[in-house]
């Protein structure tokens, strides 16, 4: 019945006093920020000649990135990093959930367990996976040939396919348990008395599974999906300090790619357009984030 | 025990193992000396040295970027609680026209890519000669940290029960009067949590940082990490002990505050 | 202390709910008015409205002489009493109760003084340094009534406060209620969902429907003499028997079941609407043996009430003629899949216009 919005004139210039500075700060450092983004990309602007000035160069610098082998390279392991870790990070932070569910002891250690490596800077994560990785005789190594799994011990990180396996199980080792989390409270949503009803119905712990858990976990694993693809999609970090793109642009995702344009060869004008490939994908995605689940979040509860 | 609950323990063993492995390994690799470091390592420390300790703070100064990330970390934070805390406030509590879209742009902005405002950042703080400063970091980051405070807070605020704040009204307390003595204190846990999540993040972040920091008296943790790395010869005792040493702050605050984080974590995902 | 006055007062939301539509209403100083509903009513939106919790779209809200349409609530001299009670949970009972003595800059001593004395009568002394998490329900609802008692206030301003209460309370505390208007004579407005409670309680009732007052009137005229279907339906348990039926040229009206009644004095006249609704209370049927009375019918269930019987029985032999509830004496014997006769009380018979639903004299 409560709940509406407007009719309060002293409520609402109120709110808008308390709202302004944030929204100011919001406008000022995001939105303003991204405009230019877009205005730059459509410029040739390259800081290295100042002389060739700013002119506007209209849709040349998309032109070219669409011609640009490093530039698909850098989506294509973009994309293959995105696949490969939500795919891991669901599927395990799933069944990691379902026994997190059941009351135990020790909940207060796995829930520290869960946190701390979510909690830690991504550069930390990404340089223990690298020491573990590191040259040949690194820990992983010495343990993969002591339980002889490999006979020769590989130097990961100098060959395009095998860099990609630390990479991918140092974010898988950081972010699962988070998404576990995630789906865990969805979990505990979800009234026991169902599962009773099921049970007394007849159903098998599969068939309580996928006709009670699943469809009631369906927002939190979207949820998690999407967050977790928008954050993959964005990857910088990780790759940065473990493989610096490398061997050669073999692990470089596009954010790196971006960067790159940026700050080291300083061509505004590309890297801006570049830049605002990557906003528009993660825009695209998060539009399906709202459209799917953000009725739900924006909605007034007042 | 049921076999299902035993599979279940099985498993959480096998996340606590798998979590805990690289920080021990850190841990005992940060005492083992430069030289033994690749040598035939093996899963029990075998000599302990506080080598590269040592060397963190006398040759390295590591103090500096410690000192950076916790000015900008803590000014961060604390300009996003308290403006950012006031929007939350309005946004989960009053009535007023362009509510729903207000909080749209605030999500739409959290899930903006950092790496999409880089370049304008740059040059707006070149012009204002910000760059390699800490108002030229803190600016940044409001980016990220202002819309993660808003939404965490919004979501906190709305936990509180309307009604009161509705007697504190008709006790003759003003808004802001209720606001301060009714909600705040209320409020307070959920303020707390936020704030660490938004120090974390902060303390955290590494693309800005990277990109408009210049040297060593500006950068934080995190750069100062990632550039330890040398020309020829990577430093893994002492990458190793910073790492350790970032490390720990980060991990004792969320480790004093999980309930509540965990809280407001997952406070999106089961709504909706 | 005040009168309250709500004149011409509208209330639609942004999502387009509309939850007043021009309710008049008129509450003298030191009167108990009970706004009683059905949930949706309005009743809820009305007491916010007088306490500037909700602001109307249209119309004017009066507390003495005073406009206070545009005032927020803490310029209205109210104390209002939620539902959810809405204690502070981290300040003790004391700072509850000194809160809004706080906020009006009362002296320090003055509301030491004032908080003993309002502990004192709602015995709230041993619970005074104790936060509401530790109290019991009825602790925390007396503390509610006491942070509203301490404020000596214009008007007092009760949202179903009793709901939360489990039953044997939620009449003690019903009681308490009586006495405590009794001695503080003050201006009250109450909304209730419970037609019971509005009956105990108010010094008139207004009952609402759909953002309207139906009627206002004190409680034993509400029940005896309904202003509509629509009140006669609400008030009163077991709920009012009401019958369609038309009216035959000859004077008679025909309802179902094969009831037909004869339309007495001034009702034959030319005024008289094609369509009548008759009300008639099921403490005003009798049961008696089939063949005699008014109508024949069915037994359909036998609900043993302790004090008395309710029966529901379908009329007409065959019982397709619809349902009648009627409440019967214990040791009546009444076999359920009988056929009995009834016989309606015509001095208590109520008639209603079809379709607008109004009282008909």
């Amino acid at each position: 019945m409560r709940g509406g919005e407007g009719a309060e004139p002293l409520e609402a210039r109120l709110a808008w006093r308390l709202v302004a500075p944030a929204l100011a700060i919001i406008l000022l450092v995001a939105l303003f920020p991204l405009l230019w983004t877009v205005w730059e990309s459509v410029h040739l602007h390259d800081l290295r000649m100042p002389w060739l000035g700013r002119p506007f160069i209209g849709a040349d610098n998309y032109v070219e990135a669409f011609r640009d082998a490093r530039f698909w390279g850098a989506l294509a392991h973009t994309l293959l990093f995105t696949v490969a870790t939500v795919t891991l990070e669901l599927g395990l932070g799933c069944v990691l959930a379902l026994a997190m569910n059941r009351a135990f002891r020790g909940r207060a250690l796995v829930r520290a367990a869960v946190l701390i490596p979510w909690a830690i800077p991504t550069v930390v994560s990404a340089l223990l996976w690298r020491f573990i990785f590191e040259g040949q005789a690194g820990i992983a190594n010495t343990l993969l040939v002591e339980a002889g799994i490999l006979r020769q011990p590989p130097v990961w990180f100098i060959h395009p396919g095998l860099a990609w396996v630390p990479v991918v199980l140092a974010d898988v080792w950081k972010t699962t348990p988070f998404v576990a989390l995630l789906l865990l409270a969805g979990l505990q949503n979800i009234d026991a008395s169902l599962y009773e009803a099921a049970r007394i119905d007849g159903a098998s712990a599969w068939r309580q599974f996928r006709y009670v858990t699943l469809p009631l976990l369906k927002p939190a694993i979207l949820v998690a999906l999407i967050f977790r693809t928008l954050d993959a999609f964005r990857v910088f970090d990780l790759i940065y300090v473990m493989t610096g793109g490398g061997p050669g642009t073999s692990t470089e995702p596009i954010a790196l790619y971006t960067f790159n344009s940026l700050l080291q060869n300083l061509r505004f004008g590309y890297g801006s357009a570049l830049s605002v490939i990557v906003f528009a994908v993660t825009f695209a995605l998060a539009l399906g984030y709202i459209r799917f689940l953000g009725a739900g979040l924006t909605e007034t509860r007042a | 025990m049921t076999p299902r609950s035993r599979w279940g323990t099985v498993a959480l063993g096998l996340l606590v193992l798998a979590t805990a492995f690289p920080f021990y390994w850190a841990i005992v690799s940060s005492f083992t000396p430069e030289a033994r470091l690749f040598e035939r390592p093996s899963l029990l420390p075998t000599a302990l040295v506080l080598d590269h300790y040592r060397a963190l703070f006398t040759e390295r100064d590591f103090w500096v970027p410690i000192r950076n990330s916790l000015v900008v970390a803590g000014a961060t934070t604390a300009i996003c609680v308290t403006i950012g805390g006031l929007c939350a406030y309005a946004l989960a509590r009053l009535r007023f026209r362009g509510k729903a879209p207000l909080l749209g742009l605030i999500l739409a902005v959290s899930v903006f890519p950092q790496i999409s405002v880089v370049s304008p950042l740059y040059l707006l703080l070149r012009r204002l000669h910000l760059i390699n400063t800490y108002p030229g970091l803190i600016l940044p980051y409001l980016t990220f940290a202002m819309p993660l405070t808003v939404w965490l807070l919004v979501g906190f605020f709305r936990q509180l029960p309307a009604e009161l704040e509705e007697a504190a009204m008709v006790d003759g307390a003003s808004r802001l009067r209720a606001l301060r003595e009714v909600i705040l204190p209320l409020a307070l846990p959920g303020l707390a949590a936020t704030a660490i999540l938004t120090f974390v993040y902060s303390w955290n972040e590494f693309l800005f940082a990277l990109s408009f920091t210049l040297g060593p008296e500006r950068q934080t943790v995190p750069v100062a990490i990632a550039l330890f790395r040398g020309q020829y010869q990577v430093p893994w005792g002492q990458i190793l002990a910073a790492a350790i040493v970032a490390t720990a702050p980060v991990a004792v605050l969320v480790l004093a505050f999980q309930r509540r984080i965990v809280q407001g974590l997952t406070a999106g995902a089961v709504k909706g | 202390m005040a009168s309250v006055r709500l004149a011409g007062v509208e209330k639609t939301y942004p999502n387009g709910h509309v939850a007043a539509r021009g309710i008049e209403l008129e509450i003298a100083d030191g009167e108990f008015m009970v706004l009683v509903g059905p949930s949706g009513c309005g009743k809820s939106t009305a007491l916010r409205m007088i306490a500037g919790l909700e602001t109307p779209t249209a119309g004017r809200v009066l507390i003495g002489e005073r406009d206070v349409t545009a005032l927020p609530p803490q310029e209205r001299d109210i104390a209002m009493v939620f539902q959810s009670y809405a204690l502070y949970p981290h300040m003790t009972v004391r700072e509850n109760l000194s809160f809004g003595l706080r906020m009006r800059g009362v002296a320090r001593p003055v509301i030491g003084e004032r908080v003993e004395n309002a502990a004192r009568a709602l015995g709230l002394e041993a619970v005074l340094e104790r936060k509401p998490g530790q109290l019991s329900g009825g602790q925390r609802q007396r503390v509610a009534l006491g942070r509203a008692m301490v404020r000596d206030p214009k008007v007092f301003l009760f949202d179903e406060p009793l709901s939360n209460l489990d039953a044997k309370l939620r009449v003690e505390t019903r009681a308490e209620l009586a006495r405590l208007h009794r001695r503080l004579k003050a201006t009250i407005v109450y909304v209730t969902h419970d037609q019971e409670e509005a009956l105990t309680l108010g010094g008139r009732v207004a009952v609402m429907r759909d953002g309207n007052v139906e009627q206002v009137a004190p409680p034993m005229e509400v029940y005896r003499r309904p202003a509509s279907v629509f009140v006669a339906g609400f008030v009163g348990s077991p709920a009012m028997n009401l019958l369609p039926g038309d009216v035959r040229p000859d004077g008679t009206w025909t309802g179902p079941g094969g009831l037909v009644l004869p339309l007495a004095g001034p009702r034959g006249g030319a005024d008289v609407p094609a369509r009548m609704t008759l009300g008639v209370r099921p403490h005003d049927v009798a049961i008696i043996l089939p063949g005699a009375g008014d109508a024949t019918a069915r037994v359909d269930v036998v609900e043993p009430r302790g004090s008395e019987l309710l029966v529901h029985l379908r009329l007409g032999a065959d019982g397709e003629g619809g349902e009648l509830r009627v409440v019967a004496p214990p040791e009546q014997a009444i076999a359920v899949d009988t056929a009995v006769g009834v016989r309606l009380d015509r001095d208590r018979l109520h008639w209603f216009d079809e379709p607008t639903g109004r009282r008909l004299e």
